[in-house]
């Protein structure tokens, strides 16, 4: 039996991550990869967690979170992107509004589900269009990428995006 | 009552409470500005349908701040799953005011489905809104307005001849936050 001890657990990972950054609000769609973490976001009395209907809600949610004084996050699958875009660009890239977006990569490489390969190979694309950054950490860089996201997020006051695809959950 | 009478009075009681006022996007907002003008007024230049939202993540974050949210039937029918999420997340210093029109009145008064019988105190009762309020005259609109969850009030289809808000999306988000000081600790 292989031991994974010396391995990073990929949620605790980015947990950790959302701490460090100090994120104290948490909106959310879920996805099968995101539910150890937002099992533990929803159990962390420092962060108000809003489990919302669509992505594009979340979007609001947060921005007026942060209007609040509170450091958001969406926790998301990248299908959510999609159903998010207007959002993305006229509230939070007019407004200069900050945002953290965690997101499951779905659709790329391993993927057993073929209706989530079209976006999940038109995600970083759709990203790059918008000009929101992204990053794609291993789980044992997850907690510092996590948290330099949403410092970038804080001084550039934009959207940065968090990408974890399918190797990323796996590597627990 | 016109849509302009109905905002008005939500701005008079927004003013009386002390209270944050985000404002759906298009005419609700340029007729806002023109009644009433107060760096409390978040004034939405996009996103339709998310004043609701918007307005539900700044009552979480500043539960010492009566938020009042002005919406319209066609933004709430773009994000109806805001009622549910209401319903469960909304905090006690929030109030979600639909002024119901029956179309969207922003661009060129296509109706909505509430103009078809479509019913949105319904609708946000049935998603779990405890407290919903079909309020029928000005009278009674007026007096709705000191209370939490859901608001509706039919208004006249027709906009206000009004102008253009002239604030950057920058003047209007710095000015907005800089109206209300930071929390205290909790």
């Amino acid at each position: 039996m292989k031991h994974y001890q010396s391995k990073m657990n990929p949620s605790l990972a980015v947990f950790r991550g959302l701490k460090h950054a100090g994120i104290d609000f948490a909106a959310s769609v879920p996805c099968v990869n995101l539910q150890q973490l937002l099992t533990t976001v929803g159990e962390d009395p420092g962060i108000i967690h809003v489990p919302v209907t669509r992505e594009e809600e979340g979007v609001g949610v947060c921005a007026g979170a942060w209007m609040g004084g509170k450091k958001p996050a969406l926790l998301m699958q990248n299908s959510g992107l999609g159903n998010s875009i207007n959002a993305l660009a006229s509230l939070d890239l007019l407004y200069e509004i900050p945002l953290l977006m965690i997101i499951s990569h779905r659709g790329c490489e391993g993927e057993p589900i073929v209706g989530q390969v079209p976006m999940g190979r038109l995600t970083p694309g759709l990203l790059d269009a918008m000009q929101i950054p992204r990053f794609s950490p291993a789980p044992v860089q997850a907690e510092e990428t996590v948290a330099k996201a949403w410092s970038l997020a804080a001084a550039e006051r934009k959207p940065v995006a968090v990408l974890l695809d399918l190797q990323f959950w796996r590597d627990a | 009552m016109k849509r302009i009478e109905a905002i008005a009075l939500a701005a008079k009681a927004a003013q009386g409470q002390n209270a944050l006022l985000v404002c759906n996007i298009g005419f609700p907002s340029r007729e806002l500005y023109a009644v009433k003008d107060r760096s409390e007024n978040f004034y939405m230049l996009g996103s339709m349908g998310l004043a609701s939202s918007i307005g539900l993540g700044l009552a979480l974050a500043r539960p010492d701040r009566k938020v009042i949210v002005l919406d319209g039937d066609g933004a709430v029918l773009m994000n109806l799953g805001t009622l549910a999420t209401i319903a469960h997340h909304a905090p006690e210093n929030y109030l979600l005011i639909i002024l119901d029109n029956g179309c969207y009145g922003s661009t060129g008064s296509q109706p909505t489905c509430t103009h078809q019988g479509t019913d949105l105190a319904a609708l946000a009762a049935a998603a779990g809104v405890r407290q919903v309020k079909a309020a029928h005259d000005p009278e009674d609109f007026a007096l709705a307005l000191s209370g939490r969850g859901v608001v509706l009030a039919k208004v006249e289809p027709g906009n206000a001849d009004v102008p253009i808000i002239d604030l950057s999306p920058e003047e209007i988000i710095e000015r907005f936050m800089r109206s209300f000081p930071p929390a205290p600790p909790s």
